[in-house]
């Protein structure tokens, strides 16, 4: 029992990070779905990393076994995650690590911009990291004059080319090599001009670029995949092995992770470094897993800071049918089988976590007023529960979510919350359906609909009204039931 | 076996051939139906669409006509009403009346998964001399997982030519409201459904859910030429000398 009212839990605060959608979720979709480069590119990236998932997963006899396991421990996990953070923070400095609690994005901001101040850094090396970026810490960086370089290939693309990420493992899905080389002869200091669009040449490039980073940077920051609490171990999971150079090579690491990635022991991890390269890019194991135990003298960083950021997770925690959402390890499958996600891509979704798992997990962290339009940015299709390695009901979560993004819209400001109650009015009586369903010839007289309907008339026909309803047709050939 | 015909909103007002079509197909195979007159609607465009308040009284409503009934089963030609009953529900109710919605939950099925597994038929003497292609609806598909039941019986259908449709499994974009509230993706994806239909050169697109048909079947009236929206149940209905 906690003794003390700790108060309500925060949610993530405007202004600051990359949660808060600019425009409705409709609005941004309709732009992106005229942008046919776009659409090629997702389509073509989605089914081929569609395809790699489903072999890999597919040679597992226990995968659906894992999939439990996976779901089991998260659950049991966020039950208790107030002890397992303490014994967290408690391994960590035993080991030489310090530990900074964060509230919310600015505090996180704050805490890092002044560990890398007292360093007297200019400039940071960054392993890729969606924590980073849903706090908006290179904006908060730059603001304090510290540069932050960015080193995963994608996310180096991204920054580049004066962009924002779309999808959470390959942010710059949206973009084929073409546009790359482009980026690359634009903003890439010391690059040849003959460079070309192949994969190889770029890839090197890139590594030229970067290794002058690595070799001259004195801090590094990273997100976490996991931490494990028993031990006070942290993960990174990668393909390239640019992280690992963030993370051995710098005399000062500082690492923001979110407080639900824990896991209590370090057995947890087979079962999650089993689901999630297989889920996230497709392989049976990730090229680079890194581990770290606080500090080890002689060997990697000197100074190790663990920022433990909550920004909204203790209000998904508070919330019974929405928590699983922070079950996520961000593997991205669901994003990846999306139709809707394949057809608009991740910048219309507004906030850093796109997709299915976005659209459920950004309204939560930032409170479901803020973000309204999102629980509807689904068909309820089911493809991304199928395929989550955790579990998460995402299609229930999205329902119960625009409950609540009903709840939130005063009824006297919503046309539709009226035509919804006449629905349910008119519904629950046969006799007024009976009524109703018999005058839709009326309509179908119009053959455009006026707005929101004319959405369907745009590119539908309207059914061909029948001679008779079903229930008349009951009635007149068989009297009663 | 004494079935209770649950026709769906939408098939009742829309597309009465499609109830029509289930009588005849239940009745053919030796089996009686009753049609409790006074449903009206399960409640699933309210609650998917947040509108618990509204959702209420409708599937209340549904609950008391149906559990009244004395029936064997519910059967619904439709994927995604029958998927509201069994996994929405419930959620609404307490105690026995809880009890009572997780009983007609129980009973209650999908067309092709009454035929298939209840009635244990794959061939329903069936004619329909047609190219066909089946679109698994997604809710038929996740929800309910009714597999291969609808194609298998597609394939005792005689004089049908059955045609696989690539990417069956992904969604055709109709998502309720969402259709209205997302008309441009919606539209997006319909566009991408209707090209894989007409790469199969049927002239018949079928599916379990007229929900969906309606969206595909709006969006195939706009082609010159394009397949028709047939739901399976009149597929499966029709017999020599009165093909649909």
């Amino acid at each position: 029992m906690v003794e003390t009212f700790l108060g309500l839990p925060v949610v993530a605060p405007r202004g600051v990070g990359a949660l808060h959608a600019a425009s409705p979720f409709p609005v941004a979709a309709a732009k992106a779905l005229t942008n046919d480069q776009l659409r090629r590119n997702l389509g073509h990236a989605t089914s081929t990393i569609r395809a790699k998932r489903a072999a890999v997963v597919g040679e597992l006899p226990d995968w659906e076994s894992l999939r439990l396991a996976g779901e089991a421990i998260k659950a049991s996990t966020m039950a208790s995650l107030d002890s397992h953070l303490l014994l967290l923070e408690q391994r960590v400095t035993e080991r030489g690590g310090v530990v900074h609690w964060a509230r919310d994005a600015a505090e996180a901001n704050q805490i890092v911009t002044e560990l890398v101040a007292a360093t007297g850094a200019d400039e940071v090396v960054k392993v890729k990291s969606m924590a980073t970026q849903e706090i908006g810490l290179n904006e908060a960086l730059e603001e304090a004059g510290i540069q932050a370089w960015e080193t995963d290939l994608a996310e180096l693309i991204v920054q580049l080319g004066h962009d924002k990420p779309s999808h959470i493992l390959v942010p710059a899905i949206h973009r084929n090599r073409t546009e790359i080389r482009d980026i690359f002869l634009g903003s890439m200091s010391g690059v040849s001009p003959d460079l070309t669009d192949e994969p190889r040449q770029l890839a090197m490039a890139a590594r030229e670029y970067l290794r002058r980073k690595f070799l001259s940077a004195r801090v590094a920051i990273s997100g976490a995949n996991f931490a494990v609490a028993d031990t006070g171990t942290l993960v990174v999971l990668e393909s390239e092995g640019n992280g690992r150079m963030c993370l051995t090579l710098p005399q000062t690491l500082i690492t923001v992770m979110g407080i639900e990635k824990v896991v209590p022991t370090f057995a947890d991890l087979e079962v999650f470094l089993q689901l999630l390269p297989r889920s996230s890019t497709g392989e049976r194991m990730n090229p680079y897993t890194s581990m770290w135990t606080g500090v080890t003298p002689g060997d990697g960083p000197r100074e190790f800071h663990l920022v433990l950021l909550d920004n909204g997770r203790t209000a998904v925690l508070a919330d019974e049918v929405g928590r699983p959402a922070l079950h996520c390890i961000r593997c991205s499958a669901c994003l990846n089988v999306c139709p809707v996600y394949e057809r608009t891509g991740g910048h219309a979704y507004g906030s850093v976590y796109p997709g299915p798992i976005g659209a459920i997990l950004t309204p939560m962290l930032t409170g479901v007023s803020e973000n309204p339009s999102l629980p509807y940015a689904s068909t309820l299709c089911g493809a991304c529960y199928e395929v989550c390695p955790v579990r998460i009901d995402i299609p229930s979560i999205l329902v119960h979510l625009r409950s609540r993004a009903v709840a939130a819209t005063p009824p006297a400001q919503s046309p539709e919350a009226a035509a919804m109650a006449a629905a349910s009015y008119v519904m629950r009586s046969p006799r007024r359906f009976g009524f109703a369903s018999r005058r839709y010839r009326l309509l179908r007289r119009l053959r455009r609909l006026p707005p929101p309907l004319s959405g369907w008339t745009r590119s539908r026909d309207l059914p061909v009204p029948p001679p008779e309803t079903f229930r008349d047709w009951w009635q007149r050939t068989r009297g009663t039931r | 076996m004494r079935v209770g015909l649950f026709i769906t909103c939408l098939a009742d007002a829309l597309y009465p051939r499609v109830g029509q079509a289930t009588v005849t197909l239940l009745e053919r195979l030796g089996h009686e139906v009753v049609f409790p007159s006074d449903q009206t609607c399960c409640g699933q465009m309210h609650i998917n669409t947040g509108y618990v308040r509204g959702a209420r009284p409708l599937v209340r409503h549904h609950l008391e006509v149906f559990s009244a009934s004395d029936v064997d089963a519910v059967v619904a030609p439709s994927g995604s009403c029958v998927g509201s009953v069994r996994h929405q529900h419930a959620a609404f109710f307490t105690g026995a009346s809880a009890e009572r919605a997780g009983e007609l939950a129980a009973r209650t099925y999908e067309l092709s998964e009454f035929l298939v597994d209840v009635l244990g038929v794959t061939d329903v003497g069936a004619y329909y001399p047609h190219r066909v292609t089946y679109h698994p609806t997604c809710h038929s598909l996740r929800l309910l997982n009714v597999g291969d039941k609808p194609l298998r019986l597609l394939g005792a259908v005689r004089g049908l030519d059955l045609v696989e449709l690539p990417g069956a499994s992904e969604c055709c974009g109709f998502g309720g409201t969402f259709a209205v509230k997302n008309a441009a993706t919606s539209t997006a994806m319909l566009a991408d459904k209707l090209r894989h239909v007409s790469e199969t050169g049927a002239t018949v697109v079928t599916a379990g859910d007229s929900s969906c048909l309606m969206h595909i079947g709006g969006g195939l009236s706009r082609m010159d030429g394009g397949a028709r929206a047939v739901h399976l149940a009149e597929i499966l209905a029709s017999v020599e000398g009165r093909d649909g």
